[in-house]
């Protein structure tokens, strides 16, 4: 019988002798790495693993981890930090993309971003290596998609409320929004929607905030003053609310002077989620430039009063979420 | 050649110095230096140090006023925080070694760089040793001015002034001391307003420059309120990144050298958690030297955009003095033709705000719309 090819042992766990992993975001490029690792796993339970890091890599360490063990079995090599590779450590990747490749030997290289290590990507590249992309989660658009996208994965059905409450709830930090969605998975059962997402996080600051920031910005002056005092009672510290203030006073204007243009473009210029784009296009009916200019100013005095500056940092943030709603009239008397 | 070569500027200040190197009668144990900013205050401590300890009273040639000078000498230490503040630990370490007799000097000496930045607590740990001082230790204090020091302190300290230096002298020094040609020294002392390290900065650094022409021009930029936005985003954007560009391998190299110390394997996915949290020590540190970093960026960067608004109330009031800008003479003219003297005033009142607001610790990006609110051109 003819030795099994390279292709058909890839074939057996669906991962070829050659994977990199390419992009700055953490949370993603481990996730690509431990599917690689648990596929090889399935065909290999034994599986050796080793890891090598750019920053203490020797000369001749790949060299002698890639050779074929004496007792045979596979073998996954990691290499981290490649975009960081002193040029020992790119000579070394270059010489073990072989062709053919080792048996049983998978590379996997992981690459941040930049031009350090590009041989290396474009020889991977050459070699017909599986590229994983990790990348960057930085605006609320990202952040967005991500969450569908994992809320997709595990099949379940999110509605677009729930994702956006979700991610105004927890999405300063990519890691935390990837581990309340697994949350959400683990812990409820059908259609995930905006209120299944209030009852997990809606305790948060950030999504009191918003609460307070939403009916403030819709000149509802009781709704706005009830939700600030229920926060201010159960102990939510006035900073993070005037922070929430402004940044939505913030994105009115920024959308408000990006003119007239389709809310995907305009969210991709403003580093902002399309529905976050809608939501400020409607808010916006009742506010011009100059009134939000005039919000924005108080929210800053605001800021310096509720950080020490002001003997009463309630008063203070009750006195301008009065200041927004009052210019709130002011522009539908004009 | 003299110790004093380099402390510029202060004559007065440095005959009192050099009087109580002379005259056992005029020495005390603790001096006091203020001035602003770039006035060359830890320059002057360090000459003072270097003088008392030189056999000769300062020639700025031996071994003790050299390494007095670069703060190698065994019988100085000096004490400067890259943080917010100098914490009580600090300060405690301090006052130990103060204690201690000099080792091959006629003097121990202890410079504190930022004593404006002593949390209550080391200020209190330090005025013990004021109290009760050591014989031939002398302690030096610097800070912006005597309001930025605690009084107690304050009344146990001789007070040294320093001015601002001339634009000629921080030209003249530039020249001498770091070989810029005389025109780019004229230039970056200018526009540095005679802030010696900024202004060696600006001839040293292009990037320096051109961020500080980015800020000058933002004065003509400004009209609509989502123009304003955008440039308080801009600034922050610009000091982060100078901020990052400073940082970020230097962080790198001291994390390695610090695991390198600790015997930690540098490769390994989680550290022991006693390595653990001396990690996160260093990173909590470096956390905090990046914000002053950017901090100082920004304020500098707002007292770039401050002086534009003062050069253009220059011009109008036709006083004819020097401007600051006279490289960006164009944006000066053109802003002193759309404001009214009020104007420029209130437009100098919103910076200073700003600034005043990011030292009390607002979110800086909302300071500076605030401010960029208040500086938009009539249409
Ligand atoms: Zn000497």
């Amino acid at each position: 019988m003819a030795p099994m090819t390279e292709d058909l042992v890839a074939v057996a766990h669906g991962v070829p002798p050659y994977v990199l992993v390419s992009g700055p975001e953490s949370v993603l490029a481990e996730r690509g790495l431990a599917e690689v690792l648990d596929r090889l796993r399935v065909a290999e339970p034994g599986l050796e693993v080793i890891r090598l890091y750019a920053g203490t890599y020797e000369g001749g360490e790949l060299v002698l981890h890639t050779s074929p063990s004496l007792f045979g079995g596979a073998k996954c090599v990691v290499v981290h930090d490649v975009d960081e590779a002193s040029d020992e450590l790119q000579a070394d990747l270059l010489a073990c993309i072989t062709d053919p490749p080792e048996p049983d030997l998978t590379l996997v290289v992981l690459h941040k971003s930049g031009q350090r290590g590009k041989r290396v990507l474009d020889a991977l590249r050459g070699a017909r290596a599986r590229v994983v992309d990790a990348p960057a989660i930085k605006t609320d658009r990202d952040k967005t998609d991500f969450a569908a996208h994992e809320f997709r994965r595990a099949r379940r059905k999110a509605t677009p409320e729930a994702v956006h409450a979700l991610v105004e709830a927890v999405g300063k930090d990519v890691r935390e929004l990837a581990a309340a969605c697994q949350q959400l998975v683990d812990d409820t059962t059908g259609v995930i929607d905006e209120n299944t997402v209030l009852t997990y996080h809606g305790g948060k600051v950030e999504a009191t905030g918003f609460r307070v920031a939403d009916a403030a910005l819709s000149g509802d002056t009781a709704e706005a003053l009830r939700l600030l005092r229920h926060a201010i009672g159960v102990g939510v510290d006035p900073v993070p609310i005037v922070a929430v203030l402004a940044q939505q006073v913030r994105q009115l204007i920024r959308v408000g002077s990006a003119g007239r243009g389709r809310s995907a473009d305009i969210a991709r210029d403003v580093g902002m989620a399309p529905w976050q784009v809608d939501r400020a296009r409607r808010a916006l009916a009742g506010w011009n430039g100059e009134t939000l200019a005039v919000c924005l100013q108080a929210l800053a005095a605001a800021d310096a009063e509720v950080k020490g500056g002001g003997r009463d940092p309630v008063y203070a943030v009750e006195r301008v979420v009065l200041t927004i709603t009052r210019q709130h009239a002011r522009h539908r008397e004009g | 050649m003299s110790v004093w070569r380099d402390v510029i500027g202060q004559e007065k200040a440095v005959a009192t110095l050099e009087r109580a190197v002379r005259d056992p009668a005029s020495m005390t144990h603790a001096w006091l230096f203020t001035g602003p900013p770039g006035s060359g205050r830890s320059v002057a401590a360090r000459a003072f140090a270097a003088a008392l300890l030189c056999p000769q009273g300062g020639c700025g040639e031996c071994r003790e006023c050299r390494t007095a000078l670069d703060a190698t000498h065994a019988d100085v230490d000096v004490i400067a925080t890259e943080g917010l503040s100098i914490k009580v630990e600090q300060a405690r370490d301090l006052v130990a070694l103060a204690a201690h007799r000099p080792s091959v000097g006629r003097y121990r000496v202890l410079i504190v760089e930022d004593a404006d930045r002593l949390t209550e607590r080391a200020a209190d740990a330090l005025l013990k040793a004021l109290e009760e001082p050591t014989p031939r230790t002398v302690w030096m204090l610097c800070a912006p001015s005597v309001e930025d020091v605690i009084i107690t302190i304050r009344s146990r300290s001789r007070h040294v002034r320093l001015r601002t230096p001339s634009v000629e002298a921080v030209a003249d020094l530039l020249v001498r001391r770091d070989g810029v040609d005389h025109p780019m020294a004229l230039y970056a002392a200018r526009a540095a307003q005679s802030h010696v390290g900024m202004a060696r900065r600006l001839a040293r650094d292009e990037h320096a420059r051109i961020r500080r022409h980015d800020v000058v021009a933002m004065a003509t930029k400004i009209v609509t309120v989502g123009e304003a936005v955008d440039a308080a985003a801009d600034l922050v954007t610009i000091a982060q990144e100078e901020s990052a560009a400073a940082s970020g391998e230097r962080d790198a190299a001291e994390k390695a050298r610090l695991l390198e110390i600790l015997g930690a394997d540098p490769s390994a996915r989680t550290q022991p958690p006693h390595i653990r949290s001396q990690v996160s020590a260093l990173e909590k540190d470096q956390k905090a030297r990046a914000t002053r970093f950017t901090r100082d960026v920004l304020d500098r960067s707002l007292v770039d955009l401050l002086s534009v608004y003062r050069d253009a109330l220059v011009l109008r009031t036709g006083a004819g003095s020097a401007l600051v800008n006279e490289d960006s003479r164009q944006v000066v003219t053109r802003v002193a033709e759309v404001l009214t003297a009020e104007q420029l005033l209130l437009a100098m009142d919103a910076v200073g705000t700003a600034r005043e607001r990011i030292d009390a610790n607002v979110a800086p990006l909302l300071a500076l719309e605030a401010m960029a609110l208040g500086l938009r051109l009539p249409r």
